[in-house]
């Protein structure tokens, strides 16, 4: 599998009638070809900043300022409106939470499928129509030759985010970023969206950005995983290590907070302390020092980095208390070796 | 866990409930068809026990707890506190009941007035049932707030200086000024963000212990409502489709549509992830024009000619199910 995105250090700003706001803020991961990460956090997080920014989609406020997003052998950080119009929906794609927001009202549902179709795999409007018709059956609409000239509205919410998918899907991007593709719908819709999802991702070898904040649909899909907080990654790895062994202190208060269907029944839920604090009122050193149990001296005043810790798979944290587990795992090390010399002399 | 004993009163009784929203069209608003928002529903809900509420969006789980607490009229059935008829006490009485039953909506936001101060938000209820000086009402802010966790120094700010978590606990602090008896919460924490929900369902927890509350908990995610419930009410386009304790619906489902609704549920574990899943096709049929015979078969996987004619009844004693062909243990 080659690399296909490393987003490196993002910064994400937005200029306000009241100054500027970072919204994202040393964002870095990266994909490999078929991969799917999962983004996940509390709402305000950043994830859908992050995902805008490597768009190119942001409201005409916000700009990356820092950072680089390599996507194959490209920047988009610096890429052209031009670039970008050639990427977008051609090499990544997109889909969002609520699909009704990103159709057309007043265009039938086969006019917005083959027009990028048309456009970027220069199609005739005859062969367009079938291959959108083919797109169709294959997300599993039914009486795909009739849906294709109704128009959105007509259509129930699982059917339309199945158009958002096929639309998304038809000029087989390299990455397909999914804004909360499941949150608006029913759990027995989510259930057939995933499972379509995972089918095409399957087939096409789509390397995947999902963004959710549900940790189930996070266990269900992901290969690897960034969870984010306040703007910034907190923990990264993969899906298997993330649930065997996450570390960070939010990520730990987050898995045990949820109530699941499989919990004991008068298990208490571990709830995490406070609330996010906004981006006007972020705390100097680590984020999450008002609600962290663990919070030291340092974490108030210094800004903790995400680093990658010693694990049996690759796991990056952003926390000092692996950096602290570090020193004194150094520190012993070196008190023992010292001690064995002297034993030995 | 509070199971109902045999002998004990229910505190409320909801029989063959109906709700129907009239469909008009044209400019003499003619009535074309009526939405059947809840269509025969019925349950008890004994003291201190808490009865969650589940289905997917438009079942008719909102209209159901707002008609329990006569926010709605309901257009056909009976809901009786107490005994009583909710729909036939006098005037008088009903102030009485109002103070008795509460409701917590969703959204916290909107469902407190912008321009009050917390402080006169919470008193208000008593002040304007004449239930308590201004003196006693505001001793009584304070208490309140303090139960449900909030530093009194908050009364004099408006709920916009609030987290969505806090806002909630206000809700719930708002709730609890009459000392009801009662509580619908509906969907109290779907809209906070997952670690504030933990916080919420625990202080819910916590206060119906020290306060003897009854709750009908009405939710989506699946997870909440088993944390809180003792028992469960599973809904589909208006109607009950099973019945039963918590562990026996997460157990022992006889529902296809419970079965099913639980199996969509994602589960926070990757290793689980190549579990065989029942995923069923289709989309929930409108509540306007809802399938003859059982509603659920134009998704069930196990329908035969007979659903397809004939509606089920809710049958049975401790667990009710609705279905010709339940699940039976040594079936499925
Ligand atoms: N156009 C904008 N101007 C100013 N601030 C913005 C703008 N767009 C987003 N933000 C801010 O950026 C932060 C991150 O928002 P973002 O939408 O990425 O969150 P999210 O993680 O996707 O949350 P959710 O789960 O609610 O979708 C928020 O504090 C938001 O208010
Ligand atoms: N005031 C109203 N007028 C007309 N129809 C209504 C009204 N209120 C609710 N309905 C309809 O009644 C049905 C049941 O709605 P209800 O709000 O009770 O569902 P719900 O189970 O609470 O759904 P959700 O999970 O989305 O909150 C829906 O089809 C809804 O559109
Ligand atoms: S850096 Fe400090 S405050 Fe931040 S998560 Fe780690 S221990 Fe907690
Ligand atoms: S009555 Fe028939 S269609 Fe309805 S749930 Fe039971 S088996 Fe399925
Ligand atoms: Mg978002
Ligand atoms: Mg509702």
């Amino acid at each position: 599998m080659g690399e296909l995105l490393k987003v490196d250090k993002i910064k994400t700003e937005f200029q306000t009638d009241k100054g500027p706001v970072t919204s994202v803020d040393e964002v870095s991961f990266d994909l490999k070809e078929g991969e799917t990460i999962c983004l996940v956090g509390e709402s305000g997080c950043g994830k859908s900043v992050t995902s805008l920014s490597i768009m190119h989609l942001l409201d005409r406020n916000g700009s990356v300022t820092e950072g680089s997003i390599r996507f194959e052998d490209k920047d988009l950080a610096h890429a052209s409106e031009a670039e970008m119009r050639k990427i977008r929906g051609n090499d990544i794609s997109m889909i969002f939470q609520e699909p009704m927001t990103s159709l057309n009202p007043v265009l039938t549902i086969g006019d917005q499928l083959t027009e990028g179709i048309r456009l970027h795999m220069n199609y005739s409007r005859a062969e367009a129509r079938s291959y959108a018709i083919e797109m169709l059956k294959k997300v599993g609409i039914p009486r795909a030759e009739g849906i294709i000239d109704e128009y959105p509205h007509k259509l129930s919410g699982g059917m339309r985010q199945r158009v958002m998918i096929a639309m998304a899907l038809s000029c087989k991007p390299k990455l397909l970023i999914a804004d909360e593709p499941t949150t608006a719908l029913d759990v027995t819709i989510q259930a057939q969206i995933l499972k379509l999802m995972k089918k095409l991702r399957d087939e096409s070898n789509t390397a995947i950005i999902l963004i959710t904040h549900d940790l189930g649909v996070v266990a269900e899909m992901a290969d690897k995983v960034a969870v984010m907080y306040a703007g910034q990654v907190v923990e990264e790895t993969d899906v298997y290590t993330l649930f065997d062994n996450p570390k960070h202190p939010y990520t730990l208060g987050l898995m045990k907070s949820i109530p699941h269907i499989t919990n004991p029944d008068d298990m208490r839920l571990n709830s995490i302390p406070g609330s996010v604090p906004s981006a006007r009122n972020m705390p100097k050193g680590c984020r999450f020092y008002d609600r962290c149990p663990h919070a030291m001296k340092r974490c108030l005043a210094e800004k903790p980095e995400l680093k990658p810790i010693e694990d049996k798979q690759a796991h990056s944290i952003r926390c000092f208390l692996y950096e602290e587990e570090e020193k004194d795992y150094e520190k012993k090390h070196a008190e023992k070796q010292h001690a064995e010399k002297e034993v030995s002399s | 866990m509070n199971m109902p004993l045999d002998q004990e009163k229910p505190l409320l009784q909801v029989k063959h409930l109906k709700k129907y929203y009239p469909i008009k069209k044209g400019v003499i608003s003619r009535t074309v068809g009526y939405v059947k928002a809840v269509d025969d529903v019925s349950f008890d809900i004994y003291p201190g026990e808490t009865m969650g509420i589940v289905g997917e969006s438009g079942c008719g789980k909102s209209t159901t707890g707002r008609s329990l607490v006569r926010l709605e009229d309901p257009t056909a059935g009976q809901v009786l506190f107490q005994g009583k008829d909710l729909a036939t006490v006098s005037q008088k009485e009903m102030r009485k009941l109002r103070t008795d039953l509460q409701i917590i909506f969703q959204d916290p936001y909107s469902s407190l007035n912008p321009r009050k101060r917390i402080g006169d938000l919470l008193a208000e209820p008593l002040l304007a049932h004449k239930l308590a000086t201004k003196a006693e009402a505001e001793k009584k802010v304070n208490e309140i707030m303090e139960i449900v966790g909030l530093p009194k120094q908050y009364k004099n700010r408006y709920p916009h200086q609030f987290s969505g978590g806090q806002r909630q606990r206000i809700g719930i602090a708002r709730a609890l000024m009459l000392r009801p008896k009662l509580i619908i919460c509906d969907e109290p924490v779907s809209a906070l963000d997952v670690s504030i929900q933990a916080q919420v369902l625990n202080l819910l927890k916590d206060l119906q212990k020290s306060l003897n509350l009854t709750y009908v908990f009405i939710a989506h995610g699946l997870g909440a409502v088993k944390y809180i419930s003792d028992r469960i009410t599973v809904m589909y386009l208006g109607k009950v489709m099973e019945l039963a304790t918590t562990r026996e619906i997460f157990e022992h489902p006889k529902h296809p549509y419970t079965e099913i609704l639980l199996n969509a549920y994602p589960i926070p574990n990757p290793h689980e992830r190549n579990r065989t899943q029942m995923v069923i096709e289709g989309d929930v049929p409108s509540p306007a024009n809802p399938p003859k015979g059982c509603v659920f078969h134009t998704r069930c996987p196990f329908a035969k000619d007979i659903c397809r004619e004939k509606a089920p009844g809710l049958t049975g004693k401790d667990h009710l199910v609705a279905c010709h062909f339940p699940i039976d243990e040594g079936k499925a």
